[in-house]
């Protein structure tokens, strides 16, 4: 039993780092923009779609592609701000934010079944089946890489927040966007730049998705949108170091409820979110608190 | 109206329309490959297909299969001396919108005859539609018990599915497994299972004749279904170090995780069999590897390289049509073209489309013939006439190999290779 329970934890760890890549980009783009992505999940498999392409068509390695799937993501992310996002004012704007990224998220699934077709694939390369042996449990070098990278990226996007001249517009458009204007800050080009960068993350997520999973195709990313809507809720939305907690928290539980009877596992996924908020209505980190860190 | 309201709208509705043309492009429903050779009205088929969804692969190959009949019987003169129009629907693999397909193939397109969905869950609700409305609903991947016992089939008896049902479709392993000498005979056996009811009968009665087999379970469990990430169910079945992993699976994705995380854990089972996902050609062993898939089993009624003529021609047909290779066809090909087989046959020889005379000829214990082999529809319509094979990945092909003995079939692969 003591080692099913290590080995539940070691994957609800692992696991958790691959899905805070995932929710990342959703929890920057809620914190700055009041915006409810539903396109996020599409946006996780066209980032795995995307490394896909380069290796199967250049055989470039996965992380190397990243150079390139990344820099793509940011002006896909961008461009969608731009055309569907940045034209929501007023009050209603959050909620419409839901329809508008609904669509997008309806276009880019299209346009991926047309290129791609309905066969699901996946991304291979040695380190994505070959795993490191340690205390006797075989850590699996994908999984790793993605925990890694999560780590990494998080990071980065902290000190992006917090260290820097473009940081400080950022949170002062989080705080409150008119006073923002008011002090000369451009703020449709933050709000662009963080769209951007919030997708752009997402192309890490959907590489390491599309790695570890059984394969993707263009509709996968419904199975994970409320998942990944749940962990940003449970973290507090737009706490980014929050999503990175709270997927590390809730794979866990998930992993050691799958030990005795899996089939519970998403009603406890679901359950702990629920109880956690009765506890803690702002999620782990709270909003405010996030915005204020 | 405000302007950002009115901006708004626009965004919506160029996304409406862009939608809508992309649907248009892949899921519109459309005519048989041939334009009407003559000015008869053509006779209309339905069908709701899982174009987009968790269900696509599969059913875009069964569009093909049903294609694939349309083109074939046109060619040969049509039904009853009329063209045959196949009307399809996307019903994104949604239960309710099945419904609503089905509901508007019969009461807007008011097709002459419905063809089933892929899948056993789709095919429950969509054969209610069916039976509110008296149709016959003749279908080719509804073989869950749940399928079959369902109160609007208990009622109509409308539904008839051609292929194979699927609780007993793992007996012929079941048996090999318990007809090996002790000393070869695997000792213990893990059955995890999707939460699914195509994919947990089969699995459910090999664990019990195993055990009576003396074959020890070490893991028995269900996991969901829709969950994106099956890595730690897979993990915990590594874990067991099982002789035998029995994979209750939907799909190709399920049965690639379970393979990746074997490899990770550097396990490999002597004996691997899984219920659906190895039987879909290409779409497997570009996932999992050529290589990997060695060894692996699955049990189904058809398989490419088929001796049944029948079978052979409309390889033939796919293969000039589609390319590719007889291992490489996509199993629901073949179950969808015997469902056009069988309408077809019964329209001719009833000389009529009407459903009532079509479920009475069905049930009336005539065997009738398909590319998967004969069949004869029991008084829930499933099919008694049915043979279970079980295939394996052998050096890159789809090969019988259970029963053992029986025609076609050859030597197990046992164990199996390591992965590559």
């Amino acid at each position: 039993m003591g080692s099913e329970l290590a080995r539940a934890v070691i994957n609800g760890i692992l696991g958790g780092g691959i899905y805070a890549l995932m929710a990342v980009g959703l929890t920057l783009i809620f914190g700055v923009l009041d915006i409810i992505n539903i396109a996020q999940g599409v946006m996780v498999v066209l980032g795995a779609y995307l490394s896909y392409a380069l290796s199967v068509h250049l055989h470039l390695d996965l992380f190397l592609g990243l150079l390139i799937t990344v820099p793509a993501m940011f002006a896909i992310g961008v461009i969608i701000q731009v055309a569907f996002i940045r034209p929501l004012h007023g009050s209603e704007r959050t909620s419409m934010s839901l329809l508008a990224s609904y669509a997008v998220a309806i276009i880019i699934e299209g346009v991926l079944y047309l290129i791609f077709g309905p066969n699901y694939v996946t991304l291979n390369a040695s380190y994505v089946t070959n795993s490191v042996t340690l205390l006797g449990f075989h850590l699996p070098y994908i999984e790793l890489y993605g925990f890694g990278l999560a780590v990494i990226l998080v990071a980065a996007l902290y000190l992006l927040l917090y260290r820097t001249r473009f940081g400080r517009s950022v949170r002062a458009t989080m705080q409150d966007r008119t006073a923002a204007m008011l002090v000369g800050v451009d703020v449709n080009r933050v709000a662009a730049l963080t769209y951007g960068i919030g997708v752009a993350v997402t192309a890490a997520g959907g590489m390491i998705f599309g790695a570890t999973g059984g394969g993707f195709n263009p509709n996968s990313g419904y199975d994970l949108i409320s998942r990944l809507l749940a962990l940003v809720i449970l973290a507090g939305l737009g706490s980014i170091g929050g999503a990175l907690v709270a997927s590390v928290f809730m794979l866990t539980i998930e992993a050691i409820v799958d030990i005795w009877q899996p089939s519970w596992s998403i009603v406890v996924f679901y359950a702990a979110l629920v109880i956690v908020l009765l506890v803690r209505p702002a999620g782990l980190f709270g909003r405010q608190a996030a915005r204020a860190q | 109206m405000s302007s950002h309201r009115a901006r708004f709208l626009t965004i919506c509705i160029s996304a409406a329309v862009m939608s809508a043309v992309l649907a248009a492009c892949s899921s519109g429903g459309s005519g048989g490959s041939s334009p009407p050779a003559h000015t008869k009205k053509p006779i209309l088929i339905g069908t709701s297909l899982s174009l987009t969804g968790d269900f696509s692969a599969d059913g875009q190959a069964f569009l093909k299969g049903y294609k694939l009949w349309v083109h074939d019987v046109n060619a040969s003169g049509g039904l009853l001396g009329r063209k045959v129009k196949l009307i399809y629907l996307n019903d994104r693999s949604d239960q309710g919108q099945v419904v609503t397909n089905y509901t508007t193939l019969i009461s807007t397109n008011h097709v002459d005859l419905t063809f089933g969905p892929f899948s056993s869950l789709l095919t429950t609700p969509a054969s209610r539609v069916a039976a509110q409305n008296h149709f016959a609903f003749i279908e080719g991947a509804g073989g869950a018990p749940s399928v079959f016992t369902a109160p609007p089939n208990m009622q109509a008896h409308n539904v008839f599915d051609v292929s194979l049902p699927i609780a007993d479709e793992m007996v012929p392993f079941a048996k090999w497994v318990a007809s090996l000498p002790a000393s070869q005979r695997p000792k213990t056996a893990a059955y995890p299972m999707a939460d699914d009811p195509f994919a947990d009968p089969p699995v459910q009665l090999t664990q019990s004749m195993l055990q009576k087999a003396g074959v020890t379970t070490v893991y028995s469990k269900i996991f969901p279904a829709e969950v994106p990430d099956y890595a730690p169910a897979a993990t915990n079945v590594a874990a067991t170090h099982a002789d035998i992993v029995v994979l209750g699976s939907t799909d190709v994705p399920t049965v690639n995780a379970f393979v990746k995380a074997f490899q990770q854990q550097h396990y490999t089972p002597k004996i691997f069999i899984a219920a659906a996902g190895p039987d879909q050609g290409t779409a497997f062993t570009s996932a999992v590897g050529v290589g990997n898939a060695g060894g692996i089993m699955v049990p189904n009624a058809w398989y490419g390289g088929s001796q049944n003529p029948e079978s052979q021609r409309m390889v033939a047909e796919y293969i000039k049509i589609y390319g590719g290779t007889p291992s490489g066809i996509n199993a629901d090909v073949a179950e969808a073209y015997s469902v056009g087989q069988v309408a077809q046959q019964a329209v001719e020889h009833l000389k009529s489309l009407d459903n009532a005379k079509i479920i009475s000829y069905l049930h009336s214990g005539v065997t009738l013939q398909s590319v998967q082999g004969p069949v004869t529809f029991d008084s829930l319509g499933r099919n008694s006439a049915a043979t279970t094979f079980v295939f394996q990945w052998q050096n890159g092909k789809f090969v019988q190999v259970l029963p053992a003995g029986a025609p076609g079939s050859v030597t197990v692969l046992n164990p199996k290779p390591a992965w590559k």
